[in-house]
């Protein structure tokens, strides 16, 4: 089996005395959707924040390409092709859709340390926007205000700022979260499109999403791996179902 | 954007026409404290244009700016009174002692955050204010007489009143140009989304200090000069040039011109300065009019006058 | 020696003094978020009332027990009327607005009591000197400065350690959500704190009055020392606030009393006697670089959050 695009080692993760990340180890091949599932405060976005560098680990390590990140700032991290979105979005508001894209392309496009020309008038930059912005569908909201876009457009536009930094692996933090079911609809066929040019790692709480989308799961519990394997492995592990899929219901009311 | 000017635009036209054409009125009248009041406010002017570029696109609140105001000034003092009375040297040395300091005191506070980063500038700020007045050579709290304005090699006469007023001027325009051109730059955005957003910034792969501390440098460099300037204006420099207070007044012009807008800092010291004279004129207490003013502004006045007269444009 | 052991007192002085400043700042700050830069106007006011009273009234004390519910009184009329305004504003507005004040306050004063300072005499009994070991005399006033901001900041710290209405400042300053859930009276609660912060401020300023003269913007330089102090303590912390005040106090102390001297070992006397104050007077700055850089939350930061 050639060398996995990302690959996680006994990572550990504690907040004074609770451990939010116990020992967790995850494989990700390239090409692969994998979906992390568990119920909420299972640690999710905890390992989402270390995997990008927001958060240090206590212990373990990662690597990108056969590359051990798990030093490396947040930054360095986007420079080596990881890109994420934000649970509750997380863009710059005072910006303009497309000025939210072109800041990600400029970050991958040489250093910035430009002070005199007008980075709005860079073809390169601008373009770069446009075809992300396009390919979620928003072409036509690219000089709106992020403030006075739809929550749902937030979502979508989140995944072009990630798309536009040119990713290998794109780590998604709850893309549906507060969809309505059209949108949540869109975003599940954008992502099918999506999934055939780049590795994703899919954090989600919608279950019929995940499971029509994943190639693998994992499944977290109070900051451990229970359970990886296939979706229909998954769906018929008992201990998943009595420790998570059994109380679906409850969980996707809290989602 | 509609066409035509709009309420923004035409203020800012409006006083740069009023501040190109004041010498003329100035000569006409033959009031010449007019000129020196706003040769002053030309320079403050300035002081508060860079101090924008930090505070109003860069989120940095910085409460040690009037710190650069010294250092620029005290590099003239220091220099003629050691008998170099060059321009072309005062001006680079006190443009460079003003950035170095930018960058050790940049790297230092940028570590920190909100509160702590308006106290730790605040510090640096009374640090170099006491240094100055530990300088017992050149004269300690008592401050330094300069004798002789900066020489420019018979170019501009620093002594001839227009022509100093006009060389504050074109500093200042130069100034608020060069910001813009900032503004709008690869550098400007990324230093205006990390004042948005640092870790959505991070996270899609731009290092946040080195880009805060290129800014910060930017700035402290441009208000060093306007320090040289004001050496200049005053013939003296002392450890006031850099109280707090001063300080102070500066984030005041800023926030009453209108935080982060272009010429909301130049608008804002000139309504500063001329109502702190006006007010001077008419009750030696004029400081029990303006504060309470303050206090108005900050509670009704959202946005300064830039931002009062964009309410205005979108009506 | 004896000299090290009055100049340590001094030290202890300044940094109590500093401490009943630093604590109502710190109070304010932790607890409704407010950058108070007129505190030092509180201060000043606190002298000038004391000052006033005990002409009026031809006793010290009594000028300061009026003093201090003048300097009450003072702190919640300006909260109610100005600073409430202000609460969940921007830090920056808090620093124009209360700027603002400052600017009122001394100008105020100026206009009141004329711009030359007012001298704050002391009573025969306080003005003697104490011997505090065999043969080492020390002021009774600067004694008895150490006495009541000790008795105060022991108060303060049962009070806020002890009392419900502690149990609800620490909530408060910890997690400001949480004491509105509790269903107190928030807008009660705040003016208090603040009026407390008040009335610490005026004790601190009338304690000084004798010792210096009173005078407009006497409350300035000190209020970024007590800012200083927070910031090195942490803020919203009063454990924090103790410790570096009386850290900061004896810095202060110590230095002006002996870097001229050795300043003059490698400088000419009349350099070293210019050089000195600033250099001890930068000690503390150059302090709190070191702790923000290092530790840049303060050394004892409150939970906040």
């Amino acid at each position: 089996m050639a060398e996995p695009l990302l690959r996680v080692e006994k990572l550990v993760r504690r907040f004074g005395g609770i451990i939010a990340t116990d020992h967790v180890s995850l494989d990700v091949a390239q090409g692969e959707l994998h979906a992390i599932i568990g119920p909420n405060g299972a640690g999710k976005t905890t390992l989402i924040a270390q995997l990008t560098g927001h958060l240090t680990p206590n212990s373990g390590s990662i690597w990108l390409g056969g590359r051990d990140i798990s030093g490396l700032p947040a930054y360095r991290r986007s420079a080596l092709g990881l890109a994420r979105s934000f649970q509750i979005t997380s863009l710059l508001t005072d910006f303009t859709a497309a000025d939210n894209v072109a800041l990600a392309a400029q970050a991958h496009d040489g250093h910035s340390f430009r002070f005199f020309a007008d980075a709005r008038k860079e073809r390169g930059l601008r373009e770069a926007a446009h075809a992300a912005l396009e390919r979620v569908g928003l072409t036509h909201r690219a000089d709106v205000l992020v403030s006075r876009l739809s929550h749902g457009e937030q979502r979508e536009l989140e995944l072009a700022v990630a798309l536009a930094t040119r990713p290998k692996l794109l780590l998604l933090d709850e893309p549906m979260a507060g969809l309505g079911a059209t949108e949540s609809g869109r975003m599940v066929r954008l992502l099918q499109e999506l999934r055939r040019e780049v590795s994703i790692v899919l954090v989600e709480h919608d279950m019929e999403a995940v499971f029509a989308l994943a190639d693998r799961i994992s499944v977290m519990v109070y900051g451990r791996v229970i359970a990886s394997g296939l979706p229909s492995e998954i769906r018929r592990n008992e201990e998943v179902k009595r420790a998570y899929l059994g109380e679906q219901h409850v969980v996707v009311r809290h989602g | 954007m509609s066409k035509g000017l709009n309420a923004r635009q035409a203020v800012a036209a409006l006083t740069v026409a009023g501040l190109v054409l004041l010498p003329l009125y100035s000569h006409l009248t033959g009031n010449i404290f007019v000129l020196t009041l706003f040769t002053r406010i030309v320079i403050l002017a300035m002081a508060a244009a860079s101090l924008n570029l930090i505070m109003g696109y860069g989120g940095m609140m910085s409460f040690g700016h009037a710190a650069y105001l010294g250092i620029g000034g005290y590099a003239v003092g220091i220099l003629a009174q050691e008998g170099v009375g060059s321009g072309f040297i005062q001006w680079p040395v006190a443009l460079a002692a003003s950035a170095l300091y930018a960058v050790v005191i940049g790297a230092l506070s940028l570590r920190t955050r909100g509160v702590y980063f308006i106290m730790i500038t605040l510090a640096f700020a009374q640090m170099a204010y006491y240094v100055a007045s530990g300088l017992a050579r050149y004269g300690g709290d008592d401050g330094l007489t300069i004798y002789k304005r900066s020489d420019f090699s018979g170019l501009v006469d620093l002594s001839n009143r227009v022509q100093f007023y006009y060389l504050c001027l074109a500093c200042l325009l130069g100034a608020v140009f060069l910001i813009w051109r900032i503004i709008n730059s690869r550098f400007g955005l990324v230093v205006q989304g990390l004042r948005s957003n640092e870790q959505r910034m991070q996270a899609i792969g731009f290092p946040a200090k080195r880009y805060r501390l290129v800014c910060f440098v930017i700035s402290g460099t441009l208000c060093g000069l306007a320090g040289a300037l004001l050496a200049n204006n005053t013939d003296f420099v002392s450890p006031a040039m850099m109280y707090w207070t001063r300080s102070g007044d500066l984030m005041v012009m800023v926030i009453l011109g209108g935080m982060g807008t272009l010429f909301g800092p130049v608008a804002g010291a000139v309504a500063f300065l001329v109502l702190e004279e006006v007010l001077s004129q008419v009750t030696e207490y004029w400081a029990l009019i303006m504060g309470p003013l303050l206090l108005l502004i900050v509670l009704f006045g959202r946005g300064g006058i830039m931002g009062t007269l964009g309410r205005l444009d979108r009506g | 020696m004896l000299l090290l052991v009055e100049q340590i007192l001094n030290g202890l002085q300044f940094g109590l003094l500093l401490f009943l400043l630093a604590a109502g700042l710190t109070l304010v700050f932790g607890i409704m978020d407010l950058v108070n830069l007129a505190h030092g106007s509180l201060y000043m006011m606190g002298a000038y009332f004391a000052a006033t009273f005990a002409a009026w009234t031809g006793s010290f004390l009594l000028g300061a027990l009026l003093a201090l519910g003048a300097t009450l009184v003072l702190g919640i009329v300006l909260e109610v009327t100005a600073l409430r305004h202000l609460y969940g504003r921007d830090h920056l507005d808090h620093v124009l607005a209360t700027f603002g004040l400052i600017l009122f306050f001394n100008e105020a004063v100026r206009l009141i009591w004329g711009p030359a300072g007012l001298a704050l005499p002391l009573p025969s009994w306080l003005s003697v000197p104490v011997e505090i070991l065999p043969g080492v005399y020390y002021p009774a006033y600067r004694l008895a400065i150490i006495v009541v901001a000790l008795a105060v900041a022991l108060l303060l710290y049962l009070g806020v350690m002890r009392t419900r209405i502690g149990m609800l400042i620490r909530a408060g300053a910890s997690n400001r959500e949480m004491i509105g859930a509790l269903g107190i009276n928030i807008k009660l609660l705040y003016t208090l704190v603040f009026g407390l912060g008040a009335v610490l401020a005026g004790l601190a300023g009338l304690m000084q009055a004798p010792i210096l003269t009173v005078q407009i913007g006497m409350g300035e330089n000190i209020l970024i020392l007590a800012f200083v102090i927070i910031v090195i303590g942490g803020i919203g912390s009063i454990r924090g606030a103790f410790m570096a005040a009386i850290f900061v106090g004896m810095i202060d102390t110590l230095g002006r009393a002996f870097l001229p001297d050795l300043l003059r070992q490698v400088l000419n006397s009349a350099a070293a006697s210019t050089a000195a104050p600033a250099l001890s007077s930068m000690l503390i700055y150059l302090l709190m670089a070191l702790v923000l850089v290092v530790r840049p939350e303060g050394l004892f930061p409150a939970n906040r959050r």
